[in-house]
């Protein structure tokens, strides 16, 4: 192309910009143009175009400017992200700004702000048919997140920004009205998942950049505003420089604020914490009010092997799903703490909802799921966590699709002794041992099979609650706790097994890594008569046995292991109330 | 239900299995609903009553010396109520005496309800009886009603634990105005739970600190004292640390953390030596963690 021929479509953009010319008459003197208003020629229905008699006599072929860009982006289904294709098309008719492709409420309101946005960046949006269509249109949009990449996806149709400048770049964000980018949820798999699909890099709003960044090996640059939008796609030179660095995780991770250091006394219970954090146990506390319950569950994701990068990850992706990342925070840097209130609803504990979202359970995951006065949750609510316990995961069914939700937790429940809390004290409790047996009855058999670990909390006394003593700390426990994961994590390893820990272990196993000696039997034998256990608490002693000897480093079973074992068997309900 | 209304017999008052220690007193119904048997008029019987919502030390106290009498031949009688009440029968039940329950109901009513299994080892092994038909609800009138038959059927009442008001000592009353003995087992001075039995002993009612006090007042001859022998045994057998610890537990229940401060063993040594006394049967866990001596 000449310049004189660059010249002239030029100037033939300027005076009607929809259409370009697709042939023209040859001649560099005509000035084809001028003549262009008034006489249609003829129409062709198939390729949207108009032919014109030029001023030289000739015909040419004036072709509709095609007006269409398109930009990635991605929804985030449950916990998962999945890929989203912003289009964009601008074309003669009626001035309306038009979405479709399953779109929520939210998603539809994008209009509105992106018209505003972008007349407040000072780029005159054109009164002219907009249609955007969000890709693939049989998923459902939920949320802020599409409003950046519709504004983008207009910008490029508008020739704005060049359409070749999109290209290997997701982006998501939500638009203020006066062009500022605002925080969205699920930031960490949505670079995932732009990393997955090869994109060179990610936009994302300033405020989601550090959790953006924490995934490594793709560019993400923050964007607090459109105009800075433009200017970073005008200048992809500039993209190294505006790209949020990569944090080191180790660097990152965070002392727990509660020590173990705090805890007075309570030694059986210390002991108790230790050994169901070293195996994974489940741990049910029983004790007055006031008696520390709490303080101690607060304190145990402090003894919890410190978090590694991959699980921290996996926590991550749920509460950036969820938005609970707290701001600026790249990632979770600590074992969560859920401790979810008794009037909590089943779905609310598993997850679900018309947009399905995470229950406390896969919030709690990686970390502890606390149960304050287990008697009082409902039934119902109880019943949905056997299944998760079992497989660390959670499937919720809805008719808007399925989600599959990590729940790897360790469940602390903490429980009255009856409904006033003093038994066996009677001169303060005043409940009928009927009453008494009822209350325990409230606790779902199967649960309670599933809760390893069962200890006391003492009643403390004055000494212990105002003393200064010199407590064990956190990370004394933690170094303990640590090493008789790494046994056990070596013997699992070595055979290949699909569980890690000895809460884990199948009751088919048991003879394979839990073998028991002669003396070690007979005791067993024993304690299953006298103490008439079932064979759900026979293997659960067994199975925190083995997590007593790994934590004293001893390749067997012993007698005292066992037997200290015994003592934190959950109760058999009907030798309660006395 | 049905099925239990059929088991039920009336005993009216003219026939010969009516309970002649009923016969003589005033007041006493025309005749008696049961299933299962009447006690024995030949053989000693003693009423073991006191509070519905009793400690475990009254608890362990209650089934000790129902366990003892019975052990004796003694017939044990009671009103199968939660707390003192059902931990008499199940002494009895445990010695393998004979041991009745007068009820406030019809005797086809299990009441209350948690006692299920109590009341079917009762209508196997000894007997329930009522004044009231087969299908009468429980009402809080009848049973001031039945402790007059509780006393009567009896030839000593002991009131192990009672509080100021209590309904065992209606049923003392009682048995002073139809002229059998009261014992009544001390608590300690500041427990709620002790005020009854404490007045009872002031007013003039005898101090059952051992099973043998009854057994003396009924006249019964105690053959040997198994229960030392036993207790002589299993302390030869324990360790000295399983000794140490032993030593601490008493019948009031005592906490695993307790039993740290005062032993000075850490958790992780001192519960295989609980498990193990409990194994040996010398303590009992009777709530997550708190232990009481058995014997």
């Amino acid at each position: 192309m000449g310049p004189a021929k660059r010249r002239k479509v030029a100037i033939f953009h300027r005076k009607m910009s929809g259409f370009e010319v697709f042939s023209d008459c040859g001649s560099m003197k005509c000035g084809a143009i001028r003549g262009i208003t008034g006489v249609k020629i003829s129409f062709d229905t198939y390729v949207i175009s108009y032919r014109k008699e030029c001023n030289c006599g000739k015909t040419i072929q004036l072709q509709e400017k095609k007006m269409f860009s398109t930009v990635r982006s991605a929804a985030v289904i449950g916990i998962e992200a999945c890929p989203v294709q912003v289009e964009a098309d601008i074309c003669d008719g009626l001035p309306q700004f038009c979405m479709v492709g399953d779109l929520a409420p939210e998603v539809r309101e994008a209009a509105d702000r992106v018209r505003t946005a972008l007349r407040n960046t000072r780029i005159a949006f054109p009164p002219r048919r907009v249609t955007v269509n969000l890709a693939p249109a049989h998923i459902r949009k939920e949320g802020t997140r599409f409003d950046l990449p519709v504004a983008a996806a207009l910008l490029a149709a508008l020739r704005i920004i060049p359409e070749e400048g999109l290209q290997g770049i997701l982006m998501v964000g939500e638009l203020g009205l006066d062009g500022s980018i605002r925080p969205v949820s699920g930031v960490l798999q949505t670079v995932m998942l732009a990393k997955d699909l090869g994109c060179r890099a990610c936009l994302v709003p300033g405020e989601n950049a550090r959790e953006g960044a924490v995934i490594g090996g793709i560019q993400v640059i923050g964007m607090c505003s459109l105009q800075e939008l433009l200017e970073c796609l005008l200048s992809p030179d500039t993209w190294e420089r505006r790209a949020e660095p990569f944090e080191n995780w180790e660097e990152r991770r965070e002392a727990y604020q509660e020590d173990f250091r705090e805890v007075n006394g309570q030694l059986g219970v210390r002991r108790a914490a230790e050994i169901a954090a070293a195996g994974m146990h489940n741990f049910l506390m029983v004790g007055s009010p006031g008696a520390g319950k709490t303080m101690i569950a607060r304190r145990m994701p402090s003894i919890l092997p410190r978090l590694t990068m991959e699980e921290s990850l996996e926590i991550s992706m749920v509460y950036s799903a969820c938005g609970l990342l707290t701001d600026g925070e790249g990632l979770m840097k600590t074992r969560p703490f859920r401790s979810p209130h008794h009037t909590i609803s089943p779905n609310a504990l598993a997850g679900g909802g018309r947009r399905i979202r995470p229950g406390e359970i896969s919030l709690a995951t990686r970390g502890i799921l606390f149960l304050d006065e287990l008697p009082e949750f409902s039934r119902g609510a109880l019943e949905v966590l056997r299944q998760p316990m079992e497989e660390g995961k959670v499937v919720i069914s809805r008719t808007s699709g399925t989600c599959v939700f990590p729940a790897r937790f360790q469940l602390i429940a903490a429980m009255n002794p009856c409904r006033c809390g003093y038994y066996p004290d009677r001169e303060r409790c005043q409940c009928l041992p009927g009453e008494i047996s009822q209350y325990l009855h409230r606790i779902s058999r199967p649960l309670l099979d599933r809760i390893d670990i069962c200890a006391e909390t003492a009643r403390i006394d004055y000494k212990e609650l105002t003393g200064q003593w010199e407590n064990e700390s956190s990370a004394a426990i933690r170094s303990r706790v640590e090493a008789a994961q790494r046994i056990q994590k070596e013997r699992y390893g070595q055979k290949n097994c699909r569980w890690n820990f000895n809460s884990q272990l199948p009751s088919s196993a048991l003879p394979e890594f839990c073998a028991l000696g002669d003396e070690e039997q007979k005791t067993m034998e024993e304690a299953f008569e006298k103490l008439h256990l079932s064979a759900r608490a026979y293997h659960r002693i067994i199975k925190v046995a083995r997590t007593i000897a790994d934590l004293e480093g001893e390749e067997r079973i012993r007698t005292t292991h066992l037997l200290e074992a015994v003592g934190y068997r959950a109760m058999d309900q009907k030798f309660w109330g006395g | 239900m049905e099925e239990r209304k059929q088991n039920v017999r009336y005993v009216h008052r003219t026939e010969e299995e009516y309970p002649d220690r009923l016969k003589v007193h005033r007041g006493m119904p025309k005749g008696l609903y049961v299933i299962g048997r009447l006690p024995d008029p030949k053989r000693p019987a003693v009423a073991i009553v006191g509070a519905r919502r009793s400690s475990v030390y009254g608890n362990e106290i209650a089934r000790r010396f129902a366990r003892e009498l019975a052990r004796a031949g003694v017939q044990i009688i009671s009103g199968m109520a939660w707390g003192i009440d059902g931990k008499a029968h199940e002494g009895a039940l445990e010695a393998g005496g004979d041991t009745f329950a007068v009820f406030g109901c019809g005797v086809d009513i299990c009441y209350p309800s948690g006692h299920q299994a109590l009341y079917e080892k009762l209508v196997e092994r000894g007997g329930v009886l009522s004044e009231y038909p087969p299908g009468t609800p429980p009402r809080p009138g009848h049973f001031p009603m039945r402790n007059r038959l509780i006393s009567g059927l009896s030839d000593l009442v002991l009131v192990v634990e009672a509080k100021e008001k209590s309904g065992s000592l209606i049923t003392a009353d009682l048995a002073l105005e139809q002229g059998k003995d009261v014992y009544a087992v001390p608590g300690r001075l500041n427990d709620a739970l002790s005020r009854g039995c404490l007045s009872l002993i002031r007013q003039g009612a005898g101090l059952a600190d051992s099973p043998r006090v009854l057994l003396e007042a009924l006249g019964i001859a105690e053959e040997k004292d198994e229960k030392q022998r036993n207790k002589e045994q299993s302390k030869i057998l324990l360790a000295k640390e399983e000794n140490i610890v032993y030593s601490w537990i008493r019948l009031q229940p005592v906490s695993l953390e307790e039993l740290i401060e005062k032993t000075g063993f850490l958790p992780g040594k001192l519960l295989p030596i609980l498990v193990g006394l409990q194994l040996k049967g010398c303590i009992r866990e009777i709530q997550k963690n708190d232990y009481i001596r058995t014997d």
